[in-house]
């Protein structure tokens, strides 16, 4: 920090620096956003995967689950669920909460509606087919 | 205290700490939750005290910012505050806000307030870290316009510091990208992309801001530096950080379904952020060391080498540690997040906050510094709150490598439940390191009912 780095170099640096490089974010952004439709899967986003995806957020999944390593790790990843475990196991084993089991790890009963199960599947199935960049590296997730 | 309006600040810092004493307590269930899963169920799931955990630490952080404004926006502008009066009316609606949506959480089914609070309206709840109903967001984004008018007039008719304006752009930052938390697109990606604009953009950036410029207010009042000096180093260190910081966003998009080139740019960048954390080691020693006065609250000057040093050790280290793209393939979403995110959030904001507090509440309180008693408790209270921070950061880092070994490096993976029953024992230790740091909390408590001669406010 000798003399010949005056402060008023270093705010200008700042606001020069800080500036360009939010623009170059943004460009990125805007790039992003026009590739999107190549991996984001969302022609399978169906009104029923849209039902889903409001049902995984009120009842608060997230808190205890990761969705595509995102999320809380107090349980197992679900962005890949519908192919580990199929959409028969999913439903069956939601209305099994919670086991009781002395000890063990608790997820609550939700009491979700045939169709609110349905959806909730189709949800998983939209997020399953997310081209995720090969994450995770391996099924078990 | 050089204007009485700064006094507003009090209630602000107290509200602070009373519910980081309520974020590790829910911090203490769930503890206990990873290794007896059938604590307290069905009364408080995990995923309900996690958001109780999570949520308490942003709104007590954010009455740390909001107090540590009030208290340095004047002295720094050299005026009273615009308005001590909304100040005041500002604190009772935020803390009802924050009360009310935690007992929501405690005692409404979420779903149901969700259906309550307007969430059919406008989804945006249920995402980690936004869990807040509508009307709570609503209500955070009025306190903090109000909040920021009061403070950015304040500002404007008194001398505008480098600190106060970059406290000011750090704040209104905040404001600012917390807009993001309202949109939420039934893209999973897209929600996900811009979900991040919240959460990463707070917390490495407009939020480093506010810590560097709390620091450089404490550190010149300490050490009796020159301003000039330090206010280079505060644009310096703010420029490391926006510039990382800011395209560093993209080590959160390497695996939710956005481009590949991410795991370049994400990658590059991000490894470059710890350097405005170490930067900020090095001022703050530096800082100490051509200190021009001995000034009598020796407890601060601790708090902010210890910010330094553990928001390197946080954020930094503990940050590079995963977030090159092939390291971070195996790493995310495991314990080793847990870990980093523990020691990050502690080291950078939890002790700026306590710094600030350290030195501000004494003299809120009528004296230059607490009695020498109290400081030597307050201090004892330092060291072991983070020497237990320390301590539940490599026991989960222990059970992150395992888990990973176990689960995704192995030629034959076991599945997640199976492997966190053999990390069980890292779990264990994560509790009783836990009980430390709580005791470690109760000692800070302490240390403010100490008696003592203390040094009066005039010398």
């Amino acid at each position: 920090m000798s003399g010949t780095f005056t402060k008023a170099m270093a705010r200008n640096v700042f606001y020069g620096g800080s500036v360009f490089f939010f623009l170059l974010f943004l460009a990125l952004t805007f790039d992003t956003m026009k590739a999107l439709p190549k991996t984001d899967n969302r022609h399978n986003l169906t009104p029923s995967a849209a039902a889903g995806k409001h049902i995984w957020e009120t009842r608060n999944c997230i808190g205890c689950h990761t969705l595509l390593g995102e999320g809380a790790y107090y349980a197992p990843e679900l962005g890949n669920v519908y192919t580990r475990r199929g959409p028969d196991f999913i439903k069956a084993w939601i209305q099994a909460m919670p086991t009781n089991a002395p000890g063990r790890r608790q997820m609550p009963q939700f009491h979700l509606t045939d169709k609110e199960l349905d959806d909730l599947v189709e949800f998983f199935r939209y997020t399953a087919g997310i081209n995720t960049q090969k994450w995770p590296p391996n099924i078990e997730g | 205290m050089k204007y009485q309006s700064q006094a507003v600040a009090l209630p602000y810092f107290i509200a602070a700490i009373a519910l980081f004493a309520g974020q590790v307590i829910f911090g203490l269930i769930l503890g206990t939750q990873y290794v007896i899963g059938d604590f307290l169920f069905p009364e408080i799931p995990f995923n309900i005290a996690r958001m109780v955990h999570t949520n308490l630490l942003i709104v007590w952080l954010l009455f740390g910012f909001m107090g540590a404004a009030y208290y340095l926006v004047p002295e720094e502008a050299e005026t009273e505050l615009y308005s001590p009066l909304l100040a005041w009316i500002l604190f009772w609606v935020f803390l009802a806000a924050g009360v009310l949506t935690i007992l929501g959480y405690l005692f409404v089914d979420y779903n149901t307030l969700a259906t309550m609070t307007g969430n059919n309206l406008l989804a945006t709840m249920g995402r980690e870290f936004l869990e807040q109903p509508l009307l709570t967001k609503i209500g955070i984004v009025v306190v903090a316009l109000a909040f920021l008018f009061n403070i950015s007039m304040t500002m404007l008719r008194g001398r505008k510091t480098v600190i106060n304006i970059v406290l000011l752009i750090g704040l209104w930052g905040l404001a600012i990208f917390f807009l993001f938390a309202f949109y939420n697109p039934t893209n999973l990606v897209m929600d996900k992309f811009y979900w991040w604009w919240v959460v990463h953009l707070w917390v490495e950036g407009v939020w480093e801001l506010i810590m560097a410029a709390l620091l450089a207010f404490v550190l010149i009042k300490v050490t009796g530096v020159d301003r000039e000096v330090i206010e280079k180093w505060l644009y310096v260190i703010i420029t490391l950080a926006l510039v990382t910081g800011i395209i560093g966003t993209g080590h959160h998009y390497f695996w939710i379904g956005t481009p590949e080139y991410w795991q370049w740019w994400g990658s590059i960048f991000s490894a470059l952020e710890p350097i405005p954390f170490f930067a900020m080691t090095v001022f703050a020693f530096n800082m100490v060391n051509r200190r021009r006065r001995e000034h009598p609250n020796k407890a601060a000057v601790l708090w902010a080498l210890g910010t330094g040093v553990m928001a390197f050790l946080g954020a930094g280290v503990w940050g590079f540690l995963h977030t090159l793209a092939p390291v971070n393939y195996y790493t995310h979403g495991t314990q080793i997040t847990a870990a980093h995110g523990h020691l990050a959030f502690y080291g950078a904001y939890v002790l700026v906050v306590i710094t600030i507090i350290s030195y501000a509440m004494p003299i809120l309180r009528g004296r230059a510094a607490n009695s020498p008693k109290a400081q030597v408790l307050e201090m004892w209270s330092f060291w072991i709150m983070t020497i237990a921070m320390v301590f539940i950061t490599l026991f989960l880092t222990a059970a992150g490598i395992l888990q990973i070994w176990l689960q995704r490096v192995s030629e034959t993976p076991m599945s997640f439940m199976m492997a966190q029953d053999q990390v069980a024992l890292f779990y264990w230790m994560r509790v009783w390191a836990g009980v430390a740091f709580f005791a470690g909390l109760v000692t800070y408590v302490l240390s403010f009912f100490v008696k003592g001669e203390s040094k009066p406010l005039s010398a």
